[in-house]
């Protein structure tokens, strides 16, 4: 196991208040990780800083062998170096085919002209066939889908993810308007791509957390409050004060 | 245009190699038709068929498929790609620029050197070329060719400019925008400014491109002065319906398969295709400057059938009508492009030529040159409101197919979860 993304004293503030305050996290590979707090914890914003979408203010954010800096590179670039990323609003694009919208986001060169150029691989389209049927849409992928049920867009947009092939998934809140039987299948689901990769999930249900049975970070206004197991964490006095109230 | 696989659950398909055109029925079908147009009106001309068409009005028809093809690259730009660029008609414009000062200088080096045979002592290079500088810009008080003029010789170079300008500009300018992220109704004023810029620009007498008074008597083509405009008419129709057709296909391929995917994508999630690893600004860029230099070549081939070009065309409002083609004919369907720039444009000469018989309210008599533009406003209102999808909708409901109408607004350049990533992110 050795580290993949390593985040060091970072903050960040919107109009003076402080939505991330000192951060440090370490995650390596592979590793399933699950991210909680209260609201306003810096869960999301946390997200935002490691996909390029926000840049803090301070602190250090490295990738990979090579301690590549994240910090002065693009959302697409980001994304090419193998961070996917999974919404809390499950967003696919909804007026094209599911087909179509995994095929998108399959690991292939993303340069205008590749794409423009690109002709259909058949590995493509049997790639495309295994991820359909690892999450359940192998009915659905002629559909369009806009036409989905919200739980099986939050699956396509875990397919999109699997497809990309990403080294780190950041999950924000997989299991959102899941059934319980759909809830089960998510968690085997990570757990699988969780041999082979890092996956970080961010969620607010504790039972789930607790089904993914991982290393648990607690985050509470913007820093780390406790690391450790969901037993260890819990049983944390800081915790408790946070989650039950002072 | 339709997806291509709105198969049936469970469907796989085996990976498909006929050629583009048979894939997409929607490429055939217009192809079809626009051949049975042309022969049409070929039959019907007076060069080359019976007479019933006026050379005036082959004209126009042949200007008309020029519009179409500007607004197919207008839909792709906005309609699939979801830039409302309020500024393509400059790009047009200068198409009609640059093959216009190699008509008119090739032209007036004929003439003048028709008048200098008589001299007795022939006549240097120099004095040949004063002649020519004196006859295109008498009318602007200057002589001296400007140097925007430096290839007006050369029809293969001018040529060139009518697709590098066009495609230069776009490039620069998208480069520009895109990379600071400027997007939705910003971008649009910023397309506005450009298309206004260039347009007072040219209304200067010395921007070396004769002022208000444009290029003229672009109608007679060089070397064919003997050829009556019957003959010129058809052919520069021919010539437009097959830009139209090989824009047609071009723009069809472009926007099917997975670069279609990516560039709806962006329309609709921007954000998200930016996290898949796709570079936005690239195929922003892409789409922008390929569409400008097709809208280029429409209007290198439009100037010549209409005869004069002056900076009035480049003015704002000639890129507004463009959107209007394309939101009343219906946005992200190429064919709906061209059946909106065709039907409104028509419309549109009908009722300013007078076409259209004036209604006497009794009280009121509407006289339509004046009220065509309030009734063409009326139903870009009605259409935005009512009919989203636009004349093309129609093909939808013969079809029996349902496309399901897009979530949220259909904004400038907005993804249909704007609102809800905005709250949340």
């Amino acid at each position: 196991m050795s580290t993949l993304l390593e985040v060091s004293g970072v903050s960040v503030s919107f109009d003076g208040f402080r939505a991330i305050n000192n951060l440090s996290i370490q995650i390596a590979e592979p590793e399933l990780r699950a991210v909680i707090g209260p609201n306003g914890a810096g869960k999301t914003t946390f997200m935002d800083i490691i996909t390029g979408k926000t840049r803090p203010d301070e602190g250090r954010v490295l990738w990979g062998e090579k301690s590549v800096s994240l910090l002065s590179l693009s959302e697409s670039q980001i994304a090419r170096q193998g961070i996917g990323r999974k919404f809390q609003k499950p967003t696919v694009f909804e007026a094209q085919s599911v087909r179509e919208n995994l095929r998108m986001s399959l690991k292939n060169p993303r340069g205008p002209f590749d794409v423009l150029l690109a002709r259909g691989k058949p590995d493509d389209e049997t790639r495309i066939d295994e991820i359909a049927a690892e999450i359940g849409l192998t009915e659905a992928l002629g559909r369009r889908a806009g036409e989905l049920s919200h739980g099986q867009k939050q699956w396509l947009e875990v397919g999109m993810l699997l497809a990309q092939d990403p080294r780190l998934l950041l999950v924000d809140e997989p299991a959102a308007g899941m059934t319980p039987a759909e809830r089960e299948h998510t968690t085997d689901l990570l757990k699988r791509a969780a041999q082979t990769r890092a996956v970080v999930v961010v969620e607010h249900d504790m039972e789930f957390v607790r089904r993914l049975n991982c290393k648990v970070t607690v985050l509470h206004e913007g820093s780390v409050l406790a690391e450790g197991s969901l037993d260890h964490v819990t049983k944390n006095k800081d915790v408790i004060d946070v989650y039950l109230g002072r | 245009m339709a997806t291509t696989d709105m198969a049936g659950p469970g469907f796989r398909p085996a990976p498909d190699r006929r050629p583009f055109i048979l894939r997409n029925p929607s490429v055939m079908y217009f192809l079809a038709a626009l051949a049975v147009f042309t022969l049409g009106v070929t039959l019907l001309s007076e060069a080359t068929g019976v007479g019933f068409l006026s050379t005036s009005f082959v004209k126009t028809l042949g200007k008309t498929l020029c519009l179409c093809l500007v607004a197919v690259a207008m839909d792709v730009v906005w309609g699939y790609c979801g830039i409302l660029s309020l500024g393509h008609m400059a790009f047009f414009g200068i198409g009609g620029y640059a093959i216009g000062m190699w008509l008119m200088y090739a032209r007036t080096e004929i003439i003048v050197a028709e008048s200098l045979a008589a001299s007795v002592i022939p006549p240097t290079p120099d004095e040949v070329r004063d002649a020519i500088g004196s006859q295109i810009f008498g009318v602007v008080g200057a002589s001296e060719f400007p140097w925007v003029w430096g290839f007006a010789s050369s029809l293969p170079l001018q040529l060139l400019m009518v697709v590098a300008v066009p495609g230069l500009l776009a490039l620069v300018f998208g480069w520009l925008a895109f990379r600071t992220r400027v997007a939705g109704v910003y971008l649009s004023i910023l397309t506005q400014a450009m298309t206004l810029a260039l347009a007072l620009y040219l209304f200067q007498n010395d921007s070396g491109l004769r002022g208000n008074n444009g290029l003229s008597g672009l109608q007679n083509i060089p070397g064919y002065g003997e050829t009556s405009q019957d003959v010129i008419s058809i052919a520069f129709f021919w010539a437009s319906a097959l830009a139209l057709a090989l824009g047609y296909v071009l723009f069809a391929w472009v926007v099917s398969g997975k670069m279609g995917s990516v560039v709806r994508g962006i329309r609709d999630n921007e954000a998200r295709v930016r996290f898949l690893g796709y570079h936005v600004e690239s195929y922003k860029l892409f789409i922008f400057t390929l569409t400008a230099v097709v809208a280029g070549i429409a209007g290198a081939l439009y100037y010549p059938q209409a005869g004069i070009i002056n900076p009035a065309e480049l003015a704002p409002i000639a890129s507004i009508y463009l959107a209007v083609w394309v939101a009343v004919g219906g946005r992200g369907r190429l064919y709906g492009a061209v059946i909106g720039a065709a039907f409104v444009s028509l419309l549109s000469s009908w009722f300013t030529g007078g076409g259209a018989p004036a209604i006497n309210l009794g009280f009121y008599r509407i006289q339509w040159t004046d009220w065509w533009l309030i009734l063409l406003g009326l139903s870009f209102v009605g259409v935005t409101l009512f009919a989203p999808k636009g004349i093309g909708g129609l093909f939808d409901l013969i079809a029996e197919r349902r496309t399901p109408d897009r979530t949220g607004d259909y904004g400038p350049n907005d993804g249909a979860w704007r609102k809800e990533e905005g709250r949340e992110e």
